[in-house]
């Protein structure tokens, strides 16, 4: 099979704006620390705009791909560089070109060494994150979900935590070892996963999404049944250690706890959902029986990240961790709603990745403002800052809200949806949805765990009395960076019906077969 | 006058416009200004809800459901036909709701700016008064669960944030208070869990979560009493049959349920029975399937309601400042949870198994808590428990099918609380201004009560609102809450105490005051259904709640003497001075409600007053919303014997709290009658070890399993041994024995310390020597992206240069 070359479309354009912003750091020599960020900034807001522009052109109506650019790169191998949106992938590159300006905010005054290297780490990995959710091309994909790791590597590495950890005996750089961990699990997950692309390739005889999923599904590429669960697993695995399904969180804290600020809002508020977004993308719609086998599995697998990452991050001293483990649990949410395989579940899924990177972003965006003041993250450093900061408190409590899943905000839509999907689900029972509701206690439990110990009570510690609030005057880059996502909370929260319809073509597509699956296994 | 209804969206506006007011502009407006605000926006809505009434009847008591403007569709899937839109009703049952919060809220509003005068977060108090009369004001008006959800949560949220309003507080009281606060949104949480759960399973058994559609109405069975029936039940049978008939017939008519709300297609199912539901992997009888979400919903009762055995967050929120505990913990938010029980009354009127639950759990927590309330000394947590007790009442009544019953009780009960509440704000600041008074000319003369171990247990909440006017002598242990430091109030503070003796004699039950019709009308109920129905459940309503109304009426008795009767036990009490006319006028207003509301909803067959003022007003009101509501009838001799149980425990109290023995308040004089009593009142005192049961049985095992999972699981075995002893240490010992020939160092650090030391290395020289070293190494990674990028671009480029 072929495809049609297209001319340039505004997909193109996104995913390589920030790489424009190289030009500056790369070859202007006389920049000050200033004009770096500046630059970057500017880029990352056009490269936003672009991506409104993007959703602009969008037709809600077409459940397809949408926005294509197409162009014969590797033809012998059927390798295209093909990229396009569809109603899954548009709301996370928007999300992606969100969090970044945020990201380049939140390192305004925290990062002050080699600015130029670590703002093009930024950028890079930028495109690199866009690279995955935009490529339609299963090499194209492979490539950027590599390099993904490579500026994220360099960011926990040489600008994390200045802690020491004790590996076997020596004593080295914990960030080092956070980095390392970091790489090499993901790495080992992804080799699989390239196993299975370059099978799929081969008897395909094209590396393109959109043709392999046409294949897949009219027949012409049969699987026979282990095949399929091979290929699905091969995929999976990858995928669930990114984001990271339980018992695969192992690097997660150390990543966290050690990244700069802005590393953790990226990795938290974008990189982890490369992998469920792939599960979405590649595991349900190539290989759906399989989905449909090993969903109870997984979807139990969901169902005790829930509740384990919620009891864990209950029991944590330190906040960054905390809000490190609750991830788990909240991407148990996610998990479990794609593998209810209904379209209240997946959408429910789809926007909980957006919801997750808005509140738990939020939450290390706020983790890190704090830290600055205070160069330290125990919660027992802490207390009574609700009194000392009242507006930065303000706006804790509403991501903390958010995050606990309040109905009226964000969190909340994207919880009931996939709870919802659940109950409905054919292939797992409902106890499922019983006991990750439980999960919605929990939330409860280790958000208000954090929050009272750090904002409520009395302010017993001096060195907390005089801690500086937000201030348009003093630091109106911490502002104008909480207030994006604040008002998004409260958007999503109230209106989410503008999400869930854009979306509502591309996830009826998907599903759609599940329904034929199951309907014929009956 | 119909258009009216269309404007109920102001019930909620108004308050948040309120709210946000005084969260921009609160420090600019002063006291004075956010007071005004914050009540003309409460008084606002309450003005609206009176439209609204005035609607309805216009309308012919024929709901309306409203759609907001700009704000329509909430959460909409086309796909999967999830459809929850944000939507209003207006029908009776919302707007009673409406107004008994907004008018009780508006008076509490008032108060609140007399009693907050001084505290340094003004503002602050009245944004979240205001959000929380948002959020409740959503909850009643809400056409779907899920926006009743809504409401349910926020206003928990609103608790959350009062009941840890002093969270600054010195001494350990601040984080007190914190924890208060935190407590009760969790055990909320726990009762949301059922909320949830319940509207899962709704939403796939109906396929839609909205009570009823646009234009649609209830289909109901009008049980209740006719001229010449004397009993209720008789008829409330008849009519039932006959209301089967219509809904089938109904059904015929537009045979699509799913054009229906819940409530009509429950009720059609019900009366057709042999229904089957499934979905996803559920697969039940309709009737089984009702019974789960019942009994999820009653769940959530007992969390947001107060009852067993979620009720222990309700006792300490009465950290928050006192017109809070009046407001949300006594009048409006804790009655949610019987306003939804009432608002689903299909659902609990065909499931006997869920109706009996509900009359078990409510008939246990009335007993219980007014027994609890027997031993307390703090004069907010007898209260506290009081309302936990009456909760009890409300969920009874609805376990026994007096859905009216419960609706008055709940409407009665929030302005006598109110009342009770607002007038212990009073005696407080009339104490604490006695005690400042004490301080400001000398050092009080050292008439301290003992603090026993009790007490220290107790451990009130130090509840005022002057902290800066309070800060020197924070060393004082002086507890204005304390009733062994009060006694003789009555001729200090002679307003408090009229109107407090009013509260407590409609809470007591007494004649023609509020609370005696309404607690009559649930006994006559419970009764009727024991004796008519020959249930079980209508027999032991009607005993536990009779012995729970003599608590309630022995411990508000030995309240009223604690406090007003007798000498000051304490010099604070001796100079203590009645409250300002702000929370004075109030409570006026409150105390000539609590004479006069009773009197709406005057039973069938009541002699002369019937006659005189007319019968079950408001369960003909009640009926256009409530399908299965009907009205009560007056039985003489329980009347009778009702009162005459009140009475007695009144003078029972009094005789035992009298002048002599309440002069030294060492023990309590129940503790000098004998030793059973003695030992009752040490369980009531200890609050029958709730608090320490769950602490030891829940939430220590929880934060061990917490602690072990954290630390022990993940951390010791998972993240260190698994990962870096075995998984790092069997690739390292691989790799040794492949590759004895390289390099012993690099090979004793592994692989993955070699990749780390270089990295290592590598940021060690980028810190230390800003050398070209930098430069080179940063341009190779930065090229080597561009490089890959490039070659992934190659494509493009060529189509845009044209080769």
């Amino acid at each position: 099979m072929e495809l049609q070359t297209t001319g340039v479309s505004i997909a193109s354009v996104v995913l390589f704006a920030p790489l424009v912003g190289l030009i500056p750091l790369l070859f202007f020599g006389r920049l000050s620390d200033q004009q770096v960020r500046i630059s970057t900034l500017i880029t990352t807001l056009v490269t936003f705009g672009f991506s409104l522009l993007m959703l602009g052109s969008f037709d809600s109506a077409d459940g397809g791909m949408q926005l294509e650019h197409i162009e014969e790169w590797i033809p012998g191998l059927g390798i295209y560089y093909h990229v396009g949106v569809d109603g899954i992938s548009i709301w996370l590159v928007m999300l992606t070109t969100l969090i970044m300006p945020i990201a380049v905010l939140a390192s305004w005054t925290s990062i002050t060494e080699r600015l130029r290297l670590y703002h093009g780490f930024l950028l890079m990995l930028e495109t690199a994150m866009l690279g995955v959710f935009l490529s339609l091309d299963l090499f194209m994909f492979y490539i950027f979900w590599e390099i993904s790791l490579v500026p994220m590597y360099f960011m926990i590495g040489i600008w994390g935590s200045k802690d020491k950890t004790n590996f076997f005996g020596r004593e080295m750089e914990a960030r080092i070892y956070a980095a390392v961990k970091f790489f090499l699990y993901t790495m080992a997950g992804s080799i699989l996963m390239l196993l299975a692309i370059l099978w799929l390739g081969n008897n395909a005889g094209t590396f393109d999404v959109t043709l392999i999923s046409q294949m897949l599904r009219d027949g012409t590429l049969l699987l026979d049944t282990d095949t399929e669960r091979l290929l699905f697993l091969g995929f999976f695995l990858a995928f669930a250690i990114k984001v990271p399904i339980w018992p695969l969180h192992s690097w997660l804290p150390d990543a966290h706890v050690q990244a700069p600020t802005a590393g953790s809002i990226i990795l938290a508020g974008v990189l982890l959902k490369l992998g469920t977004y792939g599960l979405v993308r590649f595991n349900l719609d190539f290989f759906p029986n399989a989905a449909i086998d090993f969903a109870p599995y997984i979807a139990a697998l969901a169902v005790i990240g829930i509740l384990y990452g919620a009891w864990v991050s209950y029991a944590q001293t330190d906040v960054k961790k905390l809000v490190a483990y609750s991830s788990v649990s909240h991407l148990g949410f996610v998990v479990l709603g794609i593998f209810a395989l209904n379209s209240t579940g997946v959408q429910g899924a789809v926007l909980q990745m957006v919801n997750h990177g808005i509140s738990t972003g939020g939450l290390f965006l706020l983790v890190g403002m704090l830290y600055e003041r205070r160069h330290t993250k125990a919660m027992n450093a802490f207390g009574g800052i609700w009194k000392v900061m009242p507006i930065y408190s303000g706006f804790a409590l509403v991501i903390t809200l958010s995050s606990m899943g309040l109905p009226g905000l964000n969190g909340f839509v994207g919880e009931f949806t996939i709870l919802l999907g659940s109950a409905n689900s054919e292939v797992i029972s409902i106890w499922y949805t019983v006991l990750a509701t439980i999960g919605v206690i929990l939330a409860a439990v280790y958000m208000l765990y954090m929050f009272n110990n750090v904002f409520m009570g009395s302010v017993d510690k001096e060195e907390n009395q005089e801690l500086e609030d937000l201030s348009w005057r003093r630091n109106w880059y911490e502002l104008s960076a909480l207030i994006p996502l604040v008002i998004l909370a409260f958007v999503i929260g109230l209106y989410p019906t503008v999400f869930f319809e854009l979306m509502d073509g591309a996830v009826s597509n998907l599903v759609s077969h599940f329904d034929a699956t199951l309907i014929a296994g009956r | 006058m119909e258009n009216v209804l269309t404007a109920v969206p102001l019930v909620v506006l108004f308050p948040l416009i309120g709210a946000l007011i005084n969260l921009f502009f609160g420090k600019s407006l002063g006291e004075f200004g956010v007071g005004v605000v914050a009540v003309t926006a409460s008084a606002s809505a309450f003005v609206t809800a009176l439209f609204m009434w005035a609607g309805l009847v216009a309308a012919d008591y024929e709901a309306a459901v409203v759609v907001p403007p700009l704000l329509d569709a909430w959460i909409r899937i086309p796909a999967a036909g999830v459809e929850i839109p944000w939507e209003f009703r207006v029908d009776t049952l919302s707007v009673t709701m409406m107004l008994v919060v907004s008018g009780v809220g508006t008076l509490i509003h008032l108060y609140a700016t007399g009693y907050m005068h001084g505290d340094s977060r003004f503002p602050r108090f009245f944004v979240y008064l205001n959000l929380f009369l948002v959020f409740m004001m959503l909850l009643v008006t809400g056409n779907n669960l899920l926006m009743m959800f809504v409401g349910w949560e926020g206003v928990g949220l609103c608790s959350f944030l009062l009941i840890g309003f002093w969270f600054d507080k010195a001494k350990g009281e601040g984080w007190k208070n914190s924890n208060a606060a935190r407590k009760a949104f969790i055990v909320n949480r726990i009762g949301d869990f059922g909320v949830l759960m319940a509207v899962f399973l709704t939403f796939w058994t109906f396929g839609t979560l909205d009570f009823y559609k646009p234009g649609e109405q209830p289909i109901s069975d009008h049980g209740y009493g006719g001229e010449e029936h004397a009993f209720v039940y008789e008829v409330a049978q008849a009519d039932d049959e006959h209301g089967a008939e219509e809904a089938q017939g109904d059904e015929a008519e537009h045979a699509d349920l799913s054009q229906m709300g819940i409530y009509n297609q429950a009720e059609i199912m019900f009366t057709e029975g042999g229904h089957h539901v499934s979905f996803g992997s559920v697969s039940l009888d309709f009737e089984d399937l009702m019974i789960f979400i019942t009994l999820f919903m009653l769940l959530g009762v007992t969390g947001k309601s107060a009852q067993i055995p979620l009720f222990v967050w309700l006792p300490d929120a009465m950290a928050g400042p006192t017109p809070v505990s009046a407001l949300i913990h006594a009048a409006t938010m804790v009655t949610a949870g019987v306003y939804m029980m009432v608002r689903s009354n299909v659902f609990f009127y065909y499931t006997e198994f869920s109706s009996f639950i509900v009359a078990v759990v409510g008939c246990l927590t009335a007993i219980m808590a007014g027994f609890i309330a027997l031993g307390q000394w703090d004069v907010k947590r007898v209260l506290a428990y009081s309302t936990v007790s009456q909760l009890g009442f409300m969920v009874a009544a609805v376990g026994i099918g007096a859905y009216t019953a419960a609706m008055f009780h709940l409407a009665t009960h929030a302005v006598f609380k109110a009342l009770l509440f607002l007038g212990s704000g009073s005696i407080i600041h009339g104490m604490e201004h006695g005690h400042h008074h004490l301080h400001g000319q000398a050092h009080g003369p050292g008439h301290e009560p003992e603090h026993d171990e009790e007490h220290a247990h107790n451990a009130p909440a130090d509840d005022h609102g002057h902290a800066t006017e309070h800060a020197h002598h924070e060393d004082d242990a002086f507890d204005p809450q304390d009733m062994r430091n009060m006694g003789g109030l009555r001729h200090k503070m002679p307003i408090t105490y009229w109107t407090y003796v009013i509260g407590t004699l409609a809470l007591a039950g007494i004649f023609p005051l509020a609370g005696f019709w309404s607690k009559d009308e649930i006994l006559v109920d419970a009764l009727l259904v024991g004796w008519e129905d020959g249930e079980l459940r209508g027999y032991f309503t009607w005993l536990i709640l009779l012995t729970a109304a003599a608590f309630t009426a022995f411990y508000m008795w030995r309240q009223v003497s604690l406090v007003f009767y007798g000498q000051p036990r304490h010099a604070a009490a001796e100079h203590a001075a009645e409250s300002s006319p702000l929370m004075t006028l109030p409570l006026m207003t409150l105390a000539v409600l609590t004479i006069g509301v009773g009197f709406v909803n005057l039973p069938t067959d009541t002699p002369i007053l019937g006659a005189l003022i007319g019968e079950h007003y408001f369960a003909d009101w009640l009926i256009h919303s409530v399908a299965h509501a009907h009205a009560g009838v007056f039985l003489w001799w329980l009347a009778i014997l009702a009162t005459v149980v009140a009475l007695g425990a009144i003078f029972y109290a009094r005789q035992i709290y009298n002048d002599d023995a309440m002069r030294d308040l060492h023990r309590d004089p129940l503790q000098a009658l004998d030793p059973r009593a003695s030992d009752a009142f040490r369980r009531a005192n200890a609050r029958l070890y709730w608090d320490e049961f769950y602490n030891k049985r829940l939430e220590q095992p929880f934060n061990r399993a917490a602690q072990w999972m954290a630390h022990r699981l993940d951390w010791a075995f998972w993240h260190d041994f698994v990962h870096e002893r075995v998984l790092f240490r069997s690739f390292h010992l691989g790799s040794h024995g492949l590759s004895n020939t390289v390099d012993r160092r690099g090979i004793d650090q592994g692989i993955l310390l070699l990749t780390a030391r270089s990295v290592g290395e590598i940021a060690r020289r980028l810190r230390r020597v800003q050398t070209g070293f930098v430069r080179i190494y940063a341009l190779t990674v930065v090229f080597g992206t561009v490089v890959v990028v490039l070659v992934i671009l190659l494509p493009v480029l060529r189509d845009l240069v044209g080769i």
